[in-house]
């Protein structure tokens, strides 16, 4: 059973509660019976070696992998109480409120604007579309060096400008929720210390569950930290906690560096 | 030892080909220059009436023209948008079994002889027009159209749906976790991320229907003459020429030439097509490598 310390929501319904969630890649069992609690408004990091179950667990919070067609999920996935994954949720909707960042910046081949503009226009938003997009940008950290070339295509810009332009195209939709599946794997390390500025910002509107393999990283950015570890939660509790007090011989090996 | 002799005979082959396209394109240049000796260029490339083989001569060549593209027009707005909506649906929302029935009859389609889909227009096609439209002759470009677009399905279907699939599955996800249908999904953004790629498909499509031969040569007629009236019969650069070799026209004569300045004209223009699409696919590769 993993070891969950005390996890603070502040009385409130939490921002999102897995509870025995399973996971199988036909019959590859990727995540196995994972309770976990994410406080609103706090970053919570899920961390463990490479092939754990941490992308996997993520996607079920957004119900992309409904779109692996070998993907079985089990157990609940509660958002504002209600378990996402009745059959009477449209998931297109719980994309809207719950957004997503990846691991290689992923801009579509259009221009800056058209792409923070493009989650506003599918989801029919009738007001006035350049401040949103002003807006999106600014929450991104990226509007100072994109204001006067909103134009040019998305792919003119840097890896880590790529990967801020998504993060602004997720915020676009005002969801409630980001899920980031280590947004800045791929990114030189300024621009790596710029998104992690970034996520300390972000969470005064929204809630953040963010995978990152780098373990300096969960200790900056993170209010939470979950260790995973071949498919299991083995352990969950205040960032600071699993780092330095760790009660699992496991998590004390992972984020000391001794495995993974 | 082996392989030095294996390389050589590779080398042979590649040398070969190559040998025999500018063999072809020489005569073709040569013959052609022959030919414009005796016809001025601007004759040839202004000229409105194409009757080379009558006592009284004229080498216009734009009633050929007209003929091949009004075929050509008339098959690409069949083919174009059936090829793509099944190269969308066969990449973004056929389940495998619907794929496993589509992509074969696609093959198929794609393997039947020209000589059969001339046939097919002229005994089956025509009469259907004629039931409808019963003022429509027994040749007519209508007829062509209609086969000449079902055969040059698989092609747009097929190179569309290249395209289309060469769009990185991160984009289709970044697209989804934004809340977007799976609709929204292809027609904002995959469609678009493919467009260069769809295009090229188009004009190679169009390319080729302008360079098909025998089913235009059964159905459309040998009438050359410039019209927009698909239910009338006309002649096409392609079945002009197929009229020509078939012919008892005596060889070394301005007549006989006027098939090499034709089939020239015809290089030019599917060389020019191919190179478009090329280029296209080219801007597209760019883009995602
Ligand atoms: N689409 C998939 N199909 C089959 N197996 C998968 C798929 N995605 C991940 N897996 C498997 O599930 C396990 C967990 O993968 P993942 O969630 O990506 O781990 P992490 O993000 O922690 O590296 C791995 O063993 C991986 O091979
Ligand atoms: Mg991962």
């Amino acid at each position: 059973m993993a070891i969950v310390h005390d996890i603070d929501t502040g009385g409130s319904t939490p921002a999102l509660e897995a509870k025995r969630v399973s996971v199988s890649y036909g019959s590859k069992r990727a995540v196995s019976d994972v309770s976990l609690v994410v406080p609103r408004h706090r970053v919570v990091a899920l961390i463990g070696p490479s092939g754990c179950g941490k992308s996997t667990f993520l996607r079920c919070f957004n119900r992309m992998n409904d779109l692996i067609p070998s993907a079985t999920v089990e157990g609940e996935v509660l958002f504002h109480g209600q378990d996402l994954y009745r059959p009477e949720i449209d998931p297109v909707e719980v994309r809207r409120r719950i957004g997503m960042v990846f691991q290689k910046p992923n801009p579509f081949p259009k221009s800056i604007f058209d792409n923070v503009a493009f989650g506003p226009r599918i989801n029919g938003f009738d007001g006035d579309l350049p401040p949103r997009v002003e807006e999106s940008l600014r929450q991104a950290a990226l509007w100072d060096e994109v204001s006067d070339r909103l134009d040019d295509s998305a792919y003119e810009l840097s890896g880590g400008q790529q990967q801020r332009l998504c993060i602004a195209r997720a915020l676009a939709v005002r969801p409630e929720i980001v899920l980031m599946d280590e947004p800045a794997s791929s990114l030189d390390p300024i621009a790596t210390q710029k998104i992690e500025e970034l996520i300390f910002e972000l969470k005064e509107r929204y809630t953040i569950v963010i995978v990152t393999h780098n373990m300096q990283q969960a200790a900056r950015i993170s209010d939470y930290t979950a260790f995973l570890y071949m498919g299991e939660l083995i352990e969950y509790g205040p960032t600071e906690v699993i780092f330095t007090r760790p009660a699992e011989e496991r998590t004390e090996a992972y984020v000391t560096g001794r495995f993974g | 030892m082996g392989e030095a002799v294996i390389g050589g005979a590779l080398f042979m082959c590649a040398a070969l080909s190559t040998l025999v396209t500018v063999g072809i394109v020489v005569v073709l240049v040569g013959e052609t220059l022959v030919f414009f000796r005796d016809v001025p260029v601007v004759e040839f490339l202004t000229g409105t009436e194409w009757t080379p083989l009558f006592a009284e001569k004229n080498f216009g060549v734009l009633p050929l023209l007209s003929g091949s593209l009004l075929v050509a027009i008339g098959a690409s707005v069949i083919s174009l948008p059936i090829g793509l909506l099944t190269a969308v649906c066969l990449s973004e929302f056929a389940s495998e079994r619907v794929r496993g029935v589509l992509k074969p009859a696609l093959e198929i389609l794609a393997g039947i002889p020209t000589v059969v889909y001339g046939y097919f227009a002229l005994t089956f096609i025509t009469p259907l027009i004629q039931v409808l439209v019963p003022s429509t002759g027994t040749f007519n470009a209508l007829s062509a159209s209609i086969v000449v677009g079902i055969m040059i399905v698989p092609t747009v279907a097929s190179l569309s749906e290249d395209a289309i699939r060469a769009v990185p599955l991160s984009l289709r996800a970044g697209a989804l976790s934004l809340g977007a249908t799976r609709m929204e999904v292809s027609t904002r953004v995959v469609l678009p991320a493919a467009l260069s790629g769809i295009i090229a498909s188009f004009i190679l499509g169009i390319s080729r229907a302008i360079g098909e031969t025998m089913a235009v040569t059964i159905a459309a007629g040998a009438l050359p003459q410039i019209t927009a009236n698909p239910f009338e019969a006309v002649q096409t650069m392609t079945a002009y020429i197929v009229q020509v070799s078939l012919g008892d026209t005596p060889t070394g004569t301005v007549e006989y030439r006027t098939i090499f300045a034709v089939g020239f004209a015809l290089f030019v223009i599917t060389l020019m097509m191919n190179l478009a699409s090329q280029l296209f696919l080219d801007r597209y590769r760019e883009r995602y490598q």
